[in-house]
């Protein structure tokens, strides 16, 4: 098989976890439907004197049940984990049939950056399903895996070919490679970061909701984010520098994508600060952060797509 | 405004109140954390505007599309943001801060680093993570295990006659500072880069040389300390330059490599080397790269007067147009006493003819052709005034007419063609590649990669390291046994202190002699 059909062939595999993702997010939006309504938190409870929170299986052990034991809720969650196993399946094949046909790394462009990011999220997300912070986090991340692998292979696909010269370098691999890796663990946590806010606002009205509790989701996203900050730091800006250096004479040029990396990462330095020094906890904290995801995604879709700059070649 | 009538206004500050209290607003979190976000929003604009030092072109293109506003932008220096004193303001602000900061902090930390760690409080059972064990070792054994086991799990220890008090984690804070005046060491780099840092770019066809000379280059952007004494003066000549093309999918068209195979001499009188500069992969001489940026093609032309005496002859750089390289350029051929003639010319690497107009189809050269009409007159190279190599001064020169028509030729190479009005003849000789190269120096560049280097390890102990506090109590019970207590406050959030305390317990323990009897081990 040629490098042409190969490409088709992951088109293909990827257009089908797509589907297979739409299917997942229609099993997880039953099961969030069909989850009753719980009585987790009231007005003015705090972390430490409130009630404890009702366990997991109490809420929906309470709720009606089937034959086998489950509820519907649970029956569509497992529907929604298999099908999520199915579509991730068949992204990793369409991610392998890419870096077949081009015989490289699989994130040269914008089209094989993001199928080869939503793998990473899927396996990530897929080591956590089963938890009740998974449950709580399938709906919106299988959402966005299929709005990204949806704009994957449409807009952003390109045919399998050769990078242009300045990208033959196994920079890429390092650079690019630490970019997607954070970027991925930027995303979890920006979703992660939304809940919180909708967790703290659920329980400061006193609003019963399946989410999970605020300090716990909080805690989550400041990890995440402790994790991707340095893997920032060093991939697209430290070694992005190093390479620049090799590849243009200049190791700092204010292109558009530098910029704004390092936008992102003043960004992310404000969250931390505000976290770790300023004691910023909860929704003020979860707002800088999804600030710091705002420029992430700027700089991924808006800097590639408008500007004119350095690194045009990561170009669509 | 404040109310000035009031009488409940605070009194005026002097000067020395006035300039405490603007240091203790500037070094506070919250003023870092408003200029980290003033630095990021005004960095904004100099992605978005076009900038003079990256894109001179755009820039200027901006200013005709839109002069009213561009003459704001102007005024902000928002077309060299990066450069601009409001900029400059806002990270000189931000250091200010950062250093106000770190400073004291450090001091604090340096004593805290070699301050005893406290003593155990009375009531080690309050603690969050505690720890009740009863062993047959006497006191005195079971402090000495545990001070060798806290020391083991590095932590500092302070040995008291009933307890051992230990900390651990001041790494956090270590890697805190280090962090923090990691960043002012690549600040420092970057501006040490600056002042004698320097950046040339030249042309250079095939089959022709370069020396690295001030008057050589095209252009040239250095630092105020820069010293052009200190260029290091090798010399190159530039053999072949290697373009391939993709002939065929979905990059057709676009580069697959570039090379330029040049002949290096180092210093003057050091012998000839065969070397190869490609895209990643610079020339570097004592601490000066050479790279090559961009490509281009030099058609040559002969020029004959109408006795075939040649006027002018040899490649001309011509400048791309589009991504297929159709390229314009001039050909100036000065004969003197207003009898100069001046050649406009647009190459075609591969030329196709599309709705009675030629373009070019592809960047490589497979069918060149050279469009082209000439000027007679007054070139305008004698008068003193400095001219572009690009452009034709056409105010004293008149185009050649055919019939009433501009005068124009299509050539291909090895075609000649006589000018209208006996002004001779002109051969399109063929044609050589030109690439352009950029001689720089980055100053400083390896204290700004180590400065950031520890930057990264410090900021990991800082956002990894746990700091926290450990006592171990051993008292004699009324059966004549020992109570070990073991307990641990954490004095930075996260981590598992409760599974820390069990593990030292245990290790306690494992290092005590044989016991008679299984400890008892209670949770607290």
């Amino acid at each position: 098989m040629d490098a042409a059909q190969l490409g088709e062939w992951s088109r293909i595999l990827v257009s089908g976890a797509m589907g297979a993702f739409i299917v997942a997010w229609f099993a997880y939006s039953a099961a969030l439907l069909r989850r009753p309504e719980r009585e987790l938190v009231t007005a003015g409870h705090s972390e430490l004197s409130g009630p404890p929170a009702e366990s997991p299986e109490a809420g929906e052990l309470s709720g009606r049940t089937t034959d086998d034991g489950r509820s519907p809720a649970e029956r569509s969650a497992a529907i929604g984990l298999s099908v999520s196993v199915v579509a991730t399946a068949l992204l990793a094949a369409g991610v392998l049939t890419r870096a077949l046909a081009i015989e490289r790394v699989p994130w040269g462009n914008m089209h094989e950056f993001s199928i080869t990011g939503s793998l990473v999220a899927a396996v990530v997300f897929l080591a956590f399903a089963r938890t009740r912070l998974g449950q709580a986090l399938a709906v919106w991340l299988v959402l966005t895996l299929v709005l990204v692998l949806g704009l994957a292979v449409t807009v952003l696909y390109v045919a399998p070919g050769p990078l242009v010269p300045a990208l033959q370098s196994y920079w890429l691999v390092i650079h690019v490679g630490m970019a997607v890796v954070a970027f991925g663990l930027f995303t979890v946590s920006a979703v992660l970061s939304g809940l919180q806010i909708a967790a703290e606002r659920a329980a400061r009205k006193g609003r019963a909701t399946s989410l999970p509790e605020s300090g716990t989701l909080d805690r989550l996203a400041y990890r995440l984010i402790a994790v991707a900050f340095p893997i920032w730091t060093i991939g697209p800006l430290i070694l992005g520098a190093v390479w620049a250096e090799v590849s243009w004479g200049r190791y700092w040029n204010w292109d558009p994508k530098e910029t704004w990396a390092l936008i992102t990462w003043l960004a992310y330095a404000a969250y931390l600060h505000a976290r770790a020094t300023a004691g910023w906890k909860g929704t003020k904290a979860s707002v800088i952060s999804l600030v710091g995801y705002g420029t992430v995604l700027f700089s991924y879709f808006a800097v590639n797509m408008i500007f004119n700059g350095l690194h045009s070649y990561g170009g669509v | 405004m404040a109310d000035r009538g009031s009488d409940t206004r605070p009194p005026a500050l002097s000067a020395g109140e006035l300039a405490r209290w603007v240091w203790r607003q500037l070094t506070s979190m919250r003023v870092a954390l408003m200029l980290l976000f003033l630095l990021a929003l005004a960095a904004i604009p100099g992605s978005v505007i076009p900038q003079r030092r990256a894109n001179p072109l755009d820039v200027a293109d901006f200013i005709e599309r839109n002069p009213e506003l561009a003459r704001w932008y102007d005024r902000f220096g928002l077309f060299d943001v990066f450069n601009a004193p409001w900029f400059a303001a806002i990270y000189i602000a931000l250091m200010v801060s950062l250093v106000g900061c770190i400073l004291p902090r450090s001091r604090d930390h340096w004593r805290a680093m070699r301050a005893q760690p406290p003593r155990a409080p009375r009531r080690l059972e309050r603690m969050p993570a505690y720890r009740r064990i009863v062993v047959d070792a006497p006191p005195d054994v079971v402090l000495a295990a545990a001070h060798a086991e806290l020391r083991q799990r590095r932590h500092r220890t302070n040995r008291a006659d009933d307890s051992v008090a230990a900390e651990a984690g001041h790494l956090r804070e270590t890697g805190n500072l280090v962090f923090h005046l990691s960043l002012v060491i690549v600040l420092l780099a970057v501006a040490l880069g600056s002042l004698f840092g320097y950046r040339g770019t030249v042309i250079v066809q095939e089959r022709t040389g370069f020396a690295n000379t001030l008057t050589q280059y095209d252009s040239l952007s250095a630092g105020t300390m820069f010293d052009a004494r200190n260029l290091p003066p090798f010399a190159l000549e530039l053999d072949e330059f290697v373009w391939e093309v993709h002939e065929s999918g979905p990059q057709r068209g676009t580069p697959a490599d570039f090379e330029a195979r040049v002949r290096f001499v180092p210093e003057p009188g050091e012998v000839e080397e065969r070397r190869s500069i490609r895209v990643n992969e610079p020339l570097e001489v004592d601490g000066t790269l050479i790279h090559i940026l961009n490509p281009g093609y030099a058609p040559a032309v002969t020029v004959r007067d109408a006795d075939g005496e040649i006027l002018a002859e040899g490649p001309v750089t011509f400048l791309p147009m589009d991504d297929n390289f159709t390229s314009e350029g001039v050909r100036k051929v000065p004969v003197g006493s207003g009898a100069d003639i001046g050649i406009e010319a647009i190459f075609f690497p591969t030329a196709a003819f599309e709705d009675g107009g030629a373009t070019s189809v592809f960047a490589g050269a497979r069918n060149p052709m050279l469009l082209f009409t000439a000027y007679a007159g007054d070139l305008g190279i004698n008068d003193g005034t400095a001219q572009s190599v690009f452009r034709l001064d056409t105010s004293e020169m008149e185009q050649l007419m055919v019939d009433g028509e501009p005068f124009r030729a299509a050539l291909a190479i090895g075609e000649t063609i006589e000018m209208p009005g006996g002004h001779g003849t002109v051969t399109f000789d063929g044609y050589v590649k030109w690439v352009q190269l950029q001689i720089s120096r980055n100053s400083g560049k390896e204290l700004a990669l180590g400065g950031a280097l520890l930057a990264v390890a410090g900021l990991v102990a800082s956002l990894y390291m746990r700091r926290r506090r450990v006592w171990v109590r051993a008292d004699e019970d009324e059966a004549g046994r020992t109570v070990v207590e073991v307990a641990g406050l954490a004095r930075s959030g996260g981590g598992d202190l409760d599974g820390q305390i069990g593990d030292i317990a245990d290790g306690l323990i494992a290092r005590l002699p044989a016991p008679a009897a299984d400890p008892v081990v209670r949770q607290g």
